[in-house]
């Protein structure tokens, strides 16, 4: 608050702006305010993303006309890793960022790099209601989550039906079950992006969330401590599971998502009946079609989703599941304007108006009604019906200990690592720290 | 190599203008030779200042920056003035898992043997592409070194891999060493299979397949430097040996390859290098392996450095690549350039 003041000392109408976020009328002096998005162009050329961020820009500055947005589009992992933390250290950061919550964030957020929200947009976060809590450090917001979701197991029922599978599978033996009848059918049942490190290890993280009790999982995220028996017994649960022979065959070359021999190419193609995946394989499926409405509506036609099954005994609930989403931050210096604009990007509109442009599933419980897919309804109904949602672990422990966590895993694909192999490269990573 | 180029041209327009100073009987000798000292150096200013100016910016800069992050335990994200110093502990952790006995045995395990394993992957580049590279090119470029139809044309094609940016002839690779790929279909239609995990990612053959295609992607840069050290043998030296009745592997055994010995030794000394820093291609392919199957120290330094965030580690990594890296060219301008690079000066 004390940093809001300084900033608007310098601002002729300051006192107006502080009072409350969503004020900043045309009579203020000019701000420019730099946005740092993920929302680039794909394969295709298409960036319905981009073009809808831009569109609520363009939209926030028809109204605040003293309000000037400078928005680049940068990829991903060049964001994440590169550009947000080399900019946050010079000194020279965008404004507004994106923010993937997590260790991460609570490692900027330590270092003092983003302005505290929480009473500046309390309502918002009362509003957007428990999706925040990834981008919260100990009761204090630094970010706001636009889009949350649960994964669960992507697949086609064509193929199900092929190999006499009747219904979803809800527990880990029906799932298995399900893989056997698929192998004896020729299918290959699940398809892994391996090669990317993190499709692979999103399996151990499931076997974590039910074996580990919820403070468990959670609290390591600020202790680093994983002394605790079940994270051994996760590892031991993916290693008889990859024993069943689930996945394709040399899985540790295949990619997430890039060409037709990827993991979701194949499930796109129909070379592989499931796949466990975020929300955003909706879209990456769409990406192997030849784009037309045809095939799209085609490939929706044969294309289901179910919550990954609960595994039997373990302290953690069986209703609960791993998901993650994206947010922004502001950084610590940035105009208030930042913070105003913010709360504009999750409002109950924009939020509406990103799930049907983007189909993206937006935080705002009000935005709801704005998912009309079927599949989409149901990991939103997922999502909000889970006991509780465990952020994806890797954002959660951050990048040193996340990190070696997933290239621990990766070795347990590999046959070069065990259950034990992961505990250790987390523990050793935890004492980098 | 160009740094000494660079050093020795700069050096011999110097000497050159003070002896000429110093040669020319004029009578205030002391007022003329201090306004040509100062000349002298303003020169000197002018042509080496700017190129100083880049040096020191983007060369010693960050080697200074790195060596200073790699003495303090930072994760990039947090103010550096906040880091802990520890000292020489990162080198440490990489060399022998660190010096703290409660850590040390995971540290080893987690820290110390991949960056062993990364570092002798380097090793074993260095040493194969001696063994298979420079046999290959030689035996090429003897080939090559005569006139035939088409010559211009083939030179161009084995050319061509080297010319190639890592990441479209990386990305090529992928797509031809796909477990479902083109390599796996012609292995198959003469009875063999892909290696068990994959051409790239298998714990045995994952190494191989990536040597392969580094020597095909700079191979072409070894043929094309022998064949233009070979145009610079006098045709009057093979001719008088075929009139002296010596075969044509005589000629080439005995004239050509001594008198490219400069310029092997000089791709001798770029390939090593090479390999120390051998970077792009690995990362394109996977990061060195998803078990750091073909990981590099360059490749390795960015795993740690950048994407677990663990800055200070990573940067005693790049001082160790740094320092191996300097230590071995110049061991190696002490001890084999040394002859090449003696002869020049004799002359003069």
């Amino acid at each position: 608050m004390a940093l809001l003041a300084a900033c608007s000392s310098s601002d002729p109408e300051g006192g107006d702006s502080t009072a409350g976020a969503t004020s900043g009328g045309s009579g203020d002096a000019p701000v420019t305010l730099t946005w740092w998005h993920n929302g680039v162009a794909g394969d295709t050329g298409e960036n319905s993303l981009g073009d809808y961020w831009d569109k609520v820009a363009a939209d926030y500055t028809a109204e605040h006309p003293n309000v000037t947005i400078e928005i680049e589009q940068i990829q991903n992992e060049d964001l994440q890793r590169t550009r947000i933390p080399t900019a946050l250290q010079s000194g020279d950061a965008p404004d507004l960022f994106q923010q993937w919550g997590g260790g991460e964030m609570a490692a900027q957020a330590e270092a003092g790099y983003l302005m505290d929200l929480s009473d500046t947009l309390s309502a918002d976060i009362e509003r957007l209601g428990g999706g925040v809590a990834p981008w919260q450090v100990d009761g204090t917001t630094y970010g706001l989550p636009f889009q949350f979701a649960v994964e669960g197991i992507w697949y086609r029922p064509s193929l199900f039906e092929k190999a006499g599978i009747t219904s979803e599978p809800t527990t880990m033996a029906e799932l298995e079950d399900a893989v056997q009848k698929l192998k004896d059918a020729d299918i290959v049942p699940i398809a892994v992006g391996a090669s990317d490190g993190w499709p692979a290890a999103h399996w151990w993280y499931n076997f974590a969330l039910r074996s580990c009790a919820q403070d468990v999982v959670a609290n390591a995220g600020t202790s680093l401590d994983f002394t605790d028996p079940c994270w051994l017994d996760a590892g031991t649960q993916l290693e008889d599971f990859i024993g069943t022979e689930p996945f394709q065959p040399q899985f540790t070359s295949t990619v997430a998502q890039t060409g037709a021999t990827s993991s979701a190419g194949m499930v796109a193609n129909g070379n592989a009946a499931m796949e466990l995946m975020g929300q955003w394989n909706y879209f990456v499926y769409e990406g192997f079609t030849d784009g037309s409405d045809e095939a799209i509506a085609a490939l929706h036609e044969d294309l289901d989703w179910f919550p990954m099954p609960a595994t039997e005994g373990g302290a953690g609930d069986p209703s609960a599941a791993m998901g993650g989403g994206d947010g922004f931050s502001c950084y610590v210096d940035a105009p208030v304007e930042c913070a105003d604009f913010l709360a504009y990007i999750v409002s109950d509109d924009v939020q509406r108006g990103y799930a049907e442009a983007v189909g993206g599933l937006p935080v705002a419980p009000a935005a709801s009604d704005a998912i009309t897919d079927p599949v989409l309804q149901k990991i939103a109904q997922t999502t909000s019906s889970a006991a509780y949602v465990q952020l994806w672990m890797d954002t959660l422990l951050g990048p040193n200990v996340g990190g070696a966590m997933n290239d621990g895993i990766v070795n347990i694909f590999n046959g070069t690592g065990d259950a034990q192999g992961v505990v250790d490269a987390m523990i050793a990573a935890a004492a980098t720290a | 190599m160009t740094a000494l180029e660079a050093s020795g041209r700069s050096a011999s327009p110097a000497v050159d203008s003070s002896s000429a100073a110093g040669s020319r009987p004029v009578t205030p000798a002391s007022e003329h030779t201090r306004r040509a000292t100062a000349r002298k150096w303003a020169e000197i200013a002018l042509f080496v200042g700017p190129a100083m100016v880049l040096f020191l910016t983007f060369v010693v800069y960050p080697v200074v920056s790195a060596a200073r992050f790699s003495l303090y335990k930072w994760n990039g994200v947090s103010q550096f003035s906040d880091a802990e110093f520890i000292g020489f502990e990162n080198y440490a952790r990489a060399l022998f898992g660190g010096t703290d006995p409660a850590t040390q045995q995971a540290f080893t395990t987690a820290y110390s043997q991949p960056f062993w394993e990364a570092l002798s992957h380097n090793v074993a580049i260095i040493f194969l592409s001696m063994a298979v590279q420079l046999p290959i090119a030689l035996i090429v470029a003897l080939t090559l070194n005569r006139r035939f139809r088409g010559r211009a044309f083939t030179r161009v094609v084995i050319f061509a891999p080297y010319v190639l940016s890592e990441v479209i002839a990386g990305t090529m690779w992928l797509i031809i060493f796909d477990p479902n790929g083109i390599a796996t279909d012609l292995m198959r239609a003469v009875g063999l299979d892909m290696p068990a995990g994959g051409w790239f990612e298998d714990q045995t053959w994952g190494f191989w397949t990536v040597f392969f295609i580094i020597t095909w992607k700079y191979v072409g840069l070894a043929i094309i430097l022998f064949l233009a050290g070979l145009s610079g043998v006098s045709e009057d030296l093979q001719e008088a040996a075929a009139i002296d009745g010596a075969s044509w592997w005589q000629i080439q055994w005995r004239i050509n390859i001594p008198l490219i010995g400069p310029t092997i030794r000089i791709w001798a000394f770029l390939s090593i290098i090479g390999s120390i820093q051998l970077f792009d291609m690995v990362w394109v392919l996977n990061r060195g392996g998803t078990a750091g199957q073909y990981s590099t120290i360059a490749s390795y330094m960015m795993e740690i450095g950048f994407f677990r965030s663990d800055w200070g580690y990573g940067s005693a990594i790049a001082v160790i690549m740094f320092f191996l890296s300097f230590v071995i060219a110049l061991a190696y301008m002490a001890t084999i350039l040394r002859r090449d690079n003696a002869h020049p000066r004799k002359a003069r």
